[in-house]
């Protein structure tokens, strides 16, 4: 049943890492990503590892939920290790018909994919561990500052829970109108791309005039219920930090200081 | 004072060709007067585009009168100042489940109201909980709406806007997309509002099984109100309810044939049990008198 998918990924589990308030979860990432891009060094990745290691045993997901966000950029992954590895100049270590390996190239092409997967496993590992909701709810908190900029932040919150809610709904609708064309004779499998895209077009037009009607009956409902903005509200589950946020938040910025200073060991490769 | 008091309200629609030039006027509402006390139990019926939906927005300005005005708790409802507090007042429950839940946890869902109305958190908890409880969808306060069937949804609306406390709710078709078995949960429900918390319901249907409860009936067709009064005085006039394109409950019907066909049985019977009883003492009598002759 198309109902029954999980939107986002998040994967149920009782951790501290789970009950942490996104906010920290957020710039937790973020920080870990950047801090990616200063390390210079294998120690540096050694200590990457290590914090993500242990992150992911705190968290009580799965390794292979992780390997499951790689599946989807694998391609891409291969394509710069190969690019790194035959395009970098230095010294030759194997050379076959035009093609050259240089040891250069073979360090960047390492780093380069230890870092996007690094880099992949830590943003999903945020996903996995944090309900949409609950991101939302922390982006909004997070970009408040934006609002004097007149950057309409409450608005772009609200658009991004109602999309998270309706997703599910549209989907099942995208089915039935299907089955509907199909019980018509509405062919969607057979010619070549531009004949399948333009078999489509009896589906979305069915869709966007239901997704239309929708919105128009929820914006009604939402005034009905007082719904004006994100003035005068107030929150049911407001995002409070506790002393695990705090403890996070220090545990990291010992992380970024510790990668600094691997920038510093100076090592043979 | 009334809960709900129209005054010669009347409502058009402007339709309007692509360039915004004027093609046509519909009068959906025409000339409604209106008085509903508070407590009261009213039910709205007529068929479709009877104007029945169009009076029901009224009742919580998301349509503003083009003619005559609408009180709502002695406020009139086309005066910016008393939007939101007609809003919280007189709360609204629409036709499709799907379309009128924003939450997706049913409990935030609940708060939503609140949470706009500016109350403080932990008020907002004991409201929802108090909510849920009373639409019996308390246990199910952590599901996502999406498991949930029509019936369920459609209580979980009403929870989301009595959790506002409002003095009135109206609800606009709530059974219309739903299965009878959950039409009954939600009918059950309302009812159990009117009774309980002594809460003004306003229901608008054409289901005609579902008004029979009601202190009320008022009947509407092209705009106008054109019968009113108890169920059991709305149902003895099976002829006129044909005539406005009604269904009659089956068991009205029945009684009204037999009626027809020379049995001598009260008017406007709405329940089974009415009618059992009603040939039952006929047949009584019948053999009582056959007893006088012998």
């Amino acid at each position: 049943m198309i109902r029954e998918i999980t939107l986002g990924q998040y994967y149920q589990a009782d951790s501290v890492i789970h009950r942490m308030d996104p906010r920290t979860k957020i710039v937790g990432t973020i920080a870990f990503i950047v801090s990616l891009f200063l390390v210079k060094n294998i120690a540096g990745y050694a200590m990457a590892a290590v914090f993500l290691a242990s992150v992911i045993l705190i968290s009580k997901v799965p390794f292979r939920f992780m390997v499951k966000g790689m599946k989807a950029v694998v391609f891409l992954l291969l394509i710069t290790v190969v690019f790194n590895m035959f395009l970098t100049p230095g010294e030759v270590l194997v050379s076959f018909w035009k093609f050259k390996i240089t040891k250069e190239g073979l360090r960047q092409a390492v780093f380069m994919a230890l870092r996007l997967s690094f880099l992949i496993i830590g943003s999903s590992l945020m996903t996995l561990t944090t309900t949409p909701n609950n991101l939302t709810d922390g982006l909004e908190k997070l970009l408040k500052p934006l609002k004097v900029l007149r950057v309409p932040v409450h608005e772009i919150a609200m658009i991004m829970s109602i999309a998270l809610r309706f997703i599910p709904i549209l989907l099942d609708e995208t089915d039935k109108i299907m089955k509907a064309q199909l019980a018509r004779g509405a062919d969607f499998e057979s010619g070549n791309l531009i004949k399948k895209a333009k078999n489509m077009v009896p589906i979305l037009v069915p869709l966007f005039i239901s997704a239309f009607r929708r919105a128009n009956d929820l914006a009604m409902a939402m005034e009905a219920r007082c719904y004006r903005g994100g003035e005068h509200r107030t929150k049911m589950k407001p995002l409070q930090y506790r002393r695990r946020d705090f403890a996070a938040y220090m545990t990291l910025a010992a992380f970024v200081a510790a990668v600094v200073l691997t920038r510093k060991i100076i090592l043979p490769f | 004072m009334d809960m709900i008091k129209a005054d010669r309200l009347a409502f058009e629609y402007i339709r309007r060709d692509e360039e915004g030039n004027v093609e046509g006027i519909t009068r959906a509402v025409d000339g409604v007067d209106l008085d509903i006390a508070k407590g009261e139990f009213i039910a709205i019926l007529g068929h479709n585009g009877s104007g029945k939906s169009t009076l029901a927005k009224h009742m919580n300005a998301i349509l503003y009168p083009t003619e005559g005005t609408v009180y709502v708790d002695g406020k009139n409802t086309a005066e910016e100042q008393y939007l939101w507090e007609i809003r919280q007042n007189a709360g609204m429950v629409f036709q499709n489940p799907d379309n009128q839940i924003i939450g997706q946890i049913v409990e935030e869902d609940v708060g939503f109201g609140p949470e706009n109305m500016g109350i403080p958190t932990k008020e907002i908890w004991e409201r929802v909980e108090e909510s849920l409880k009373a639409v019996g969808m308390y246990e199910y306060r952590k599901s996502s709406p999406n498991k949930l069937s029509g019936g369920q949804k459609q209580r979980v609306s009403i929870a989301g806007v009595i959790a506002m406390h409002p003095q009135c709710i109206i609800l606009d078709e709530p059974t219309a997309m739903l299965d009878p078995s959950g039409r009954k949960e939600v009918l059950r429900a309302v009812r159990a509002l009117n009774d309980v918390e002594k809460i003004t319901v306003i229901l608008i249907t054409h289901y005609m099984e579902e008004v029979i409860h009601a202190d009320r009936v008022i009947v509407m067709d092209k705009g106008r109100i054109e019968m009113q009064g108890t169920p059991r005085e709305i149902f003895s006039e099976v002829e006129r309810l044909k005539e406005l394109r009604l269904d009659v409950p089956q068991v009205t019907m029945l009684a009204y044939e037999l009626q027809k066909k020379g049995l001598p049985l009260p008017n406007g019977i709405l329940t089974i049990e009415e009618l059992v009883e009603g040939i039952t003492e006929l047949y009584n009598k019948s053999r009582g008198q056959d007893c006088t002759v012998t």
